[in-house]
């Protein structure tokens, strides 16, 4: 036999350096290792998953595994540049740093003297939000917010207002506890590694796994049942398990009575300004029955013991316990597995067994922990004891007119269950929880030259808290967020930023800033009539918003529309705090945070745009980034990370703080501390006191460590809301019982949508229109190699989805007599593409799907004219308005969940033809973009300097 | 032709648990980064940013739809990489000795010096897991990480395959499969993992774990009301509240 020359430990590099990946929003721990590349400076050799990093735990997804692709990618920005063409073109000239920062603080500062509210900041998927937010605060403009509104807002703001927390990454299920898990509308998710670890973990002790999704792809693809629903309707579907299990008399009543407002009494006053609001005592304390006595007591009043049903008098008028009016609407027929079973597509049988599985999982495998605690009222308990069924729920809930609701009727399921933070159930994960309490109220204001008095984006406690102008009516902020559009609006609006601006309504803006998002292509509704407004002019010859200033690392579609670009630098390159005050990577058993920190140099002249807005901030003389003398505060961003403070002893980064870096949480500024993150793989984990691991909305040992950490102040006491009286406050003003009242266009829906009790209401887009004409819905996912991964194009992750085509079920096919591999047209009552199709069966028969964020359009990106993904790729954003079709009454009604604003991109329905056969491209495509990158080098052959 | 060993010491290979993998395609990446400086020429890819983009791969995901009749259709992930066989006739169909299979633990591999490109290995291997490499024209193939499993410059615990360490899922396990002690033995044993396309005797090391049998909405015959004794009788649901209550 031929002897052969094999080197089985060949040198792998020669340092490994460790960070945050930013591949995507999951921010796992990651070994950078770097080796001598041919022009003797270090180069990426390999990029794996950080063993001890809390999140990850050494693992890396396609997306942090495709991490040297993005970092090198020719798509990358190198200059900051200014607009030479006609916006839109493409054409540009570079120019130095200096000029574009004083070019940029010309413009930002005149707007900024006269009217703030000219200005409108709004950033895409990063997550320096604490910065970004601060920044605009200090700025003195109305109009901030990051993407959650086209995002999950839905989800986030459901979740804060009923139980203080969040699926989102905020909260997972108890992985190793849990003995079932439903996943409604998630494909892949922000979570991403830790849902795969969780649901191998369940796979492999045999816990059953049900996915709630019309497409049975991904999570849903391993899941040991498969529901799928149809588009719009889980709500729907998860009060038919509520029917079921109250019905049943499968419901947790201690947990009811100690952790919600199950017992509060509601005043039953019909027509009066009081009905339907919470009944209280002169101290402001919501009354319930006391079982002992009949009498109504303040709910957390010494040796209570309330009632959940009855009827009482209070000062005069009747009241009855949020329970009892729960239960009530719940059992009623109309809720009934059968009565639901043709809107959601789901049979009765199914919902049936899925609810006697949950009790089943519920209540006959309760979990206990021998670990005593002591809840906040003082009373000590022996052991943690819980109900072991959890849940996960997404974007495919939150996308809809009637998200908001639908994710209430999920939370709902989780308390009735007693499963909220409990062995077993859904886990809190530091800083979480935090409830409406203990968040902020919105802000407004904006006056020249003057910072806003708080928080752009908070949480209303009822209409008194709008950001509405004198006129009661009209909306402080660009999106309308905070107004009759759209109430809770905790994450603003950005898909209707540049629609309003353009629209002037209800005001024109001077200067359109934002960063990290593609909003002239895949992150808008309505892609199209987008670039249009992005280029429109007024008569005088100027465009309708007259600046834009856009920052980005990389040559996205969005590039050709600003006049003045800011460079941004790759994942790889930069400073960033992933923290605690923003969106931070703890588990439920440790609070944790993180940093990002150029492991590689920029070979580039690129700044990471957080350095850059302090700069910027500096040059303005914004409060807060320029001390007394004029200078900046802080040199760049790492110096903001490490000096900062948000309040006393409170700042981005919660570990190795004080002088010496002895404390935790709080402490004074270290100048040391992001070499002590890099020496400890570049994250900060303090783990929970075991007696504070479980029912943390309730536990005082929770409250003494969240004080400690800083993440408040004081114990905030979290009651899980059933009931949401908030909304009833809204209601009452639409009632004409109360003030500020809505316009009169604004109060059926106000009415109809803002029940108190989670309800469900048929999706916007489909009641607007004839469902005969459009008969089926169409939804997107991101796949797993590309979720939530904004830098998407990358010369590997394009080989596995670099075209996208529309799934059509295969009765759809038939009727249209359409063949796996044809072209069909999808029309929706805005629009209308051509796209590739294949046939599928795994989907809900009256859906259509594809992949999202895939077509890109000629000119972007560094691609070729003719790649995939400008020529079969496809967005289905061309057939989503971000407007509802026209009521006649001339307003202009936001595509969106009507009380936060959440973009309602899953409501969408179309029709299907055939498409002639040839010319098989897809349609509408657009104008090449001038590229502004030098053209992408046809051969890859990544790393061969160190394999010859 | 080149021959080879009548037997190997150890049979390394993987368990591919089919029942977990989500397609999320992490192995398959992460096998290209680390194989892409490593072992013998880069994973080259040719129209990289262009309109027919194609670059060598050692590990896709295929993915299948599959409609039983008596339940719902069904999406399975189908990892699949080089199966490592004990007969594989990609090593006897080479007509330079540049693809062998390593006595000591099973390894095939190409020896890429000696490789001439002419690619009869890849029309020999009945799962079509080699792929020729577009810029240098030399065999490529999975080598089960070779140059991390024996990799002293790797901390132990590393000392697998990259797409192992990667999974996210932990779907699939490295070990031996002539150690029926072994994890990866044991896992198969009580799994009932199985060969892939056995007619074609090949003999794979590499094995897969079939998916568990999923519950469809309507097959499963078990009463379905949630009612037990202890549930309160029909419309009188509050009566039971007052019952319950008493008990707290």
């Amino acid at each position: 036999m031929a002897s052969h020359n094999l080197e089985t430990s060949p040198y792998v590099s020669d340092e490994v350096r460790q960070t945050t990946c930013y591949m995507c929003a999951c921010r796992c721990g990651i070994n950078v290792h770097l080796r001598t590349g041919s022009d003797g400076k270090p180069k990426v050799r390999y990029i794996e998953g950080n063993r001890d990093h809390p999140i990850n735990r050494g693992v890396l997804c396609a997306k942090g595994s495709a991490g040297i692709m993005q970092h090198y990618s020719p798509a990358r920005l190198s200059k900051p540049l200014l607009r030479t063409g006609d916006r839109g073109s493409g054409q540009f000239k570079e120019i130095e740093w200096d000029e574009a920062l004083n070019l940029a603080t010309e413009w930002l500062g005149k707007v900024r003297k006269q009217d703030p509210k000219k200005l409108a900041f709004f950033t895409g998927r990063d997550q320096s939000q604490s910065l970004t937010g601060w920044w605009a605060q200090q700025y003195g403009t109305p109009n901030f917010a990051a993407h959650g509104g086209f995002c999950s807002v839905n989800m986030a703001t459901a979740g804060i207002y009923t139980f203080g927390g969040a699926f989102w990454e905020f909260g997972p299920a108890d992985w190793e506890r849990t003995e079932m898990f439903m996943i409604f509308g998630v494909a892949e998710d922000h979570d991403s590694n830790p849902i795969k670890l969780g649901i191998s973990k369940l796979k492999s002790r045999g816990v059953k796994v049900v996915a709630v999704n019309p497409v049975r792809t991904g999570y849903n693809a391993v899941a040991d049942e498969w529901v799928g629903i149809t588009p719009g309707t889980d709500g729907l579907f998860v009060l038919s398990i509520i029917h079921e299990l109250l019905r049943a008399g499968k419901a947790d009543l201690d947990y009811l009575i100690r952790y919600t407002n199950a017992p509060w009494l509601v005043i039953d006053n019909p027509g009066e300004a009081n009905h339907g609001l919470i009944a209280r005592n002169k101290a402001g304390k919501p009354l319930v029955i006391n079982r002992k006595t009949g009498k109504a007591v303040a709910y957390d009043g010494k040796g209570a013991k309330p009632n959940l049903k009855g009827r009482i008098k209070v000062d005069g008028v009747e009241a009855v316990p949020v329970f009892e009016l729960l239960a009530r609407k719940y059992t009623s027929a109309d809720f009934s597995p059968e009565e639901t079973a043709e809107i959601t597509g789901v049979p009765a049988e199914q919902t049936k067994r899925i609810a006697q599985e949950l009790a089943a999982a519920a209540f006959e495998r309760e979990i206990v922990i021998e670990q005593p605690w002591t809840d906040m009222k003082g009373e000590r308990h022996e052991k943690m004891i819980g109900r072991p069924v959890s849940f996960h729920a997404m974007r495919g809930i939150s996308a809809h007119s009637n998200g908001f609701q639908t994710c209430r009727t999920i939370h709902l399921l989780q308390i009735l269950l007693g499963s909220i933070d409990c062995p077993g159930g859904f886990r809190f994960k530091p800083p979480y929880p935090r409830p409406v309490e203990g968040q902020p109220k919105p802000h407004a204001g904006a006056k020249p030259g003057e910072p806003l008095p708080g928080p752009h984006l908070g949480f209303p406690r009822g209409p008194q808290d709008l950001l509405l102008e004198d006129d009661g009516v009209s909306p402080k902020r660009l999106d309308k967020a905070f107004s009759w559009d759209a109430p809770l609006a905790a994450h603003g609006l950005m898909h209707m930023v540049i629609s309003n601006a353009a629209a002037k309504d209800p005001f024109g803006i001077d200067v359109l800033f934002m960063y990290m998002a593609n909003m002239s292509w895949n992150s808008s509704m309505n892609s199209g009539s987008v670039m249009d407004m992005l280029t429109a002019k007024d008569d005088d010859g100027e465009y309708v918003i007259p600046k834009i200033i856009y920052s980005d690392a990389y040559s996205s579609e969005m590039v050709a529309f600003a006049d003045l670009i800011l460079p941004d630098t790759t994942y790889l390159e930069r400073h960033d705090a992933i923290s605690l005050l923003d969106r931070p990577i703890s588990e439920p058993d440790a609070a944790c945070d993180a940093i990002r920190w150029p492991v590689l140099e920029p070979d580039r002249d690129v700044r990471g745009f957080q350095s850059v807005l302090l700069d910027l901030g500096a040059r303005l003389e914004l409060p807060g980034m320029t001390n007394e003398d004029g200078s900046a505060k802080y040199s760049d961003y790492a110096d903001y990370i490490v000096h900062h403070q948000r309040k006393p002893g409170i700042g981005p980064l919660s570990g190795w703080r004080g002088k010496n870096g002895t404390e935790t949480g709080r402490g004074e500024p270290n100048d040391d501390q992001l070499k002590k993150y890099i020496a400890n793989g570049g994250f900060h984990m303090e783990e929970v006191p075991h007696e504070a691991r479980y029912f943390k909305h309730a536990n005082a040992a929770w409250q003494d460590f969240a004080v400690k950490m800083g993440f408040q102040d004081a114990p905030i006491e979290n009651v899980f809301q059933l009931y949401l009286e908030p909304l009833r406050k809204f209601q009452l003003c639409a009632e004409g019982k109360a003030d500020p009242q809505p316009p009169a266009t604004h109060r059926h829906r106000v009415l109809t949508c803002f029940d108190p009790l989670p309800n469900w209401y048929a999706p916007f887009e489909g009641a607007g229109i004839s469902t005969a004409d459009f008969p089926h819905h169409a939804i997107t996912q991101r796949p797993a190699a590309m979720y939530h991964s904004w830098g998407s194009q990358n010369a590997w992750l394009r080989q596995i989805h670099g075209e996208n085509t529309m799934y059509i079920p295969a009765e759809i096919c038939d009727a249209a007599g359409i063949e796996d591999g044809d072209w069909a047209w999808i029309t929706s009552h805005h629009g209308k593409i051509k796209v590739p199709v294949t046939r599928m069966n795994a989907v809900n028969p009256k859906t259509l799907w594809t992949w999202n964020a895939i077509g890109k359009r000629k000119g972007a990106w560094a691609l070729d004219d003719n790649a995939p993904e400008t020529k079969q790729g496809f967005l289905l954003n061309h057939l989503i308005h971000e407007l509802l079709p026209p009521k006649g009454d001339g307003l202009r009604w936001s595509n969106s969940d009507p009380i936060t604003g959440q973009a309602a991109w899953f409501d969408l329905r179309v029709r299907v033809e055939k498409a002639e056969p040839g010319h098989e491209t897809s349609e509408p495509q657009f104008a090449p973009q001038k590229s502004p990158v030098a053209p992408a080098p046809d051969v890859v052959d990544y790393g061969k300097e160190w394999t010859e | 032709m080149t021959s080879l060993p009548a037997s190997t010491e150890k049979k390394l290979g993987l368990v591919i648990d089919l029942d977990i993998c989500v397609g999320c395609h992490a192995c398959v990446v992460n096998c290209k980064e680390w194989n892409t400086g490593g072992y013998g020429a880069p994973l080259g890819d040719i129209d990289a940013y262009g309109s027919n983009p194609s670059g060598a791969w050692l590990n896709r995901i295929h993915t299948f739809e599959i409609t039983p009749e008596d339940a719902p259709a069904q999406i399975v992930h189908f990892p699949k990489s080089c199966l490592h066989c004990d007969d594989a006739p990609c090593v006897t169909v080479c007509p330079t000795g540049a693809s062998y299979k390593r006595s000591e633990d099973g390894i095939v591999l190409v020896d890429e010096d000696m490789c001439i490109g002419c690619g009869l290995c890849a029309w020999a291997c009945p799962y079509g897991a080699r792929e020729m490499d577009p810029v240098e024209n030399v065999m490529k193939k999975c080598t089960l990480c070779v140059d991390r499993i024996y990799n002293e410059n790797l901390e132990e615990v590393d000392r697998v395959p990259a797409c192992v360490r990667t999974c996210p899922a932990e779907a699939r396990h490295f070990g031996d499969f002539a150690d029926p002690q072994s994890d990866v033995s044991k896992m198969v044993k009580e799994r009932r993992g199985i060969d892939l396309m056995p007619e074609m005797e090949t003999n794979p090391i590499n094995k897969y774990l079939p998916p568990r049998p999923k519950s469809a909405p309507t097959n499963d015959k078990r009463p379905r009301n949630v009612e037990t004794d202890s549930s309160p009788a029909p419309g009188s649901f509050l009566d039971w509240v007052d019952r319950m209550l008493e008990k707290i």
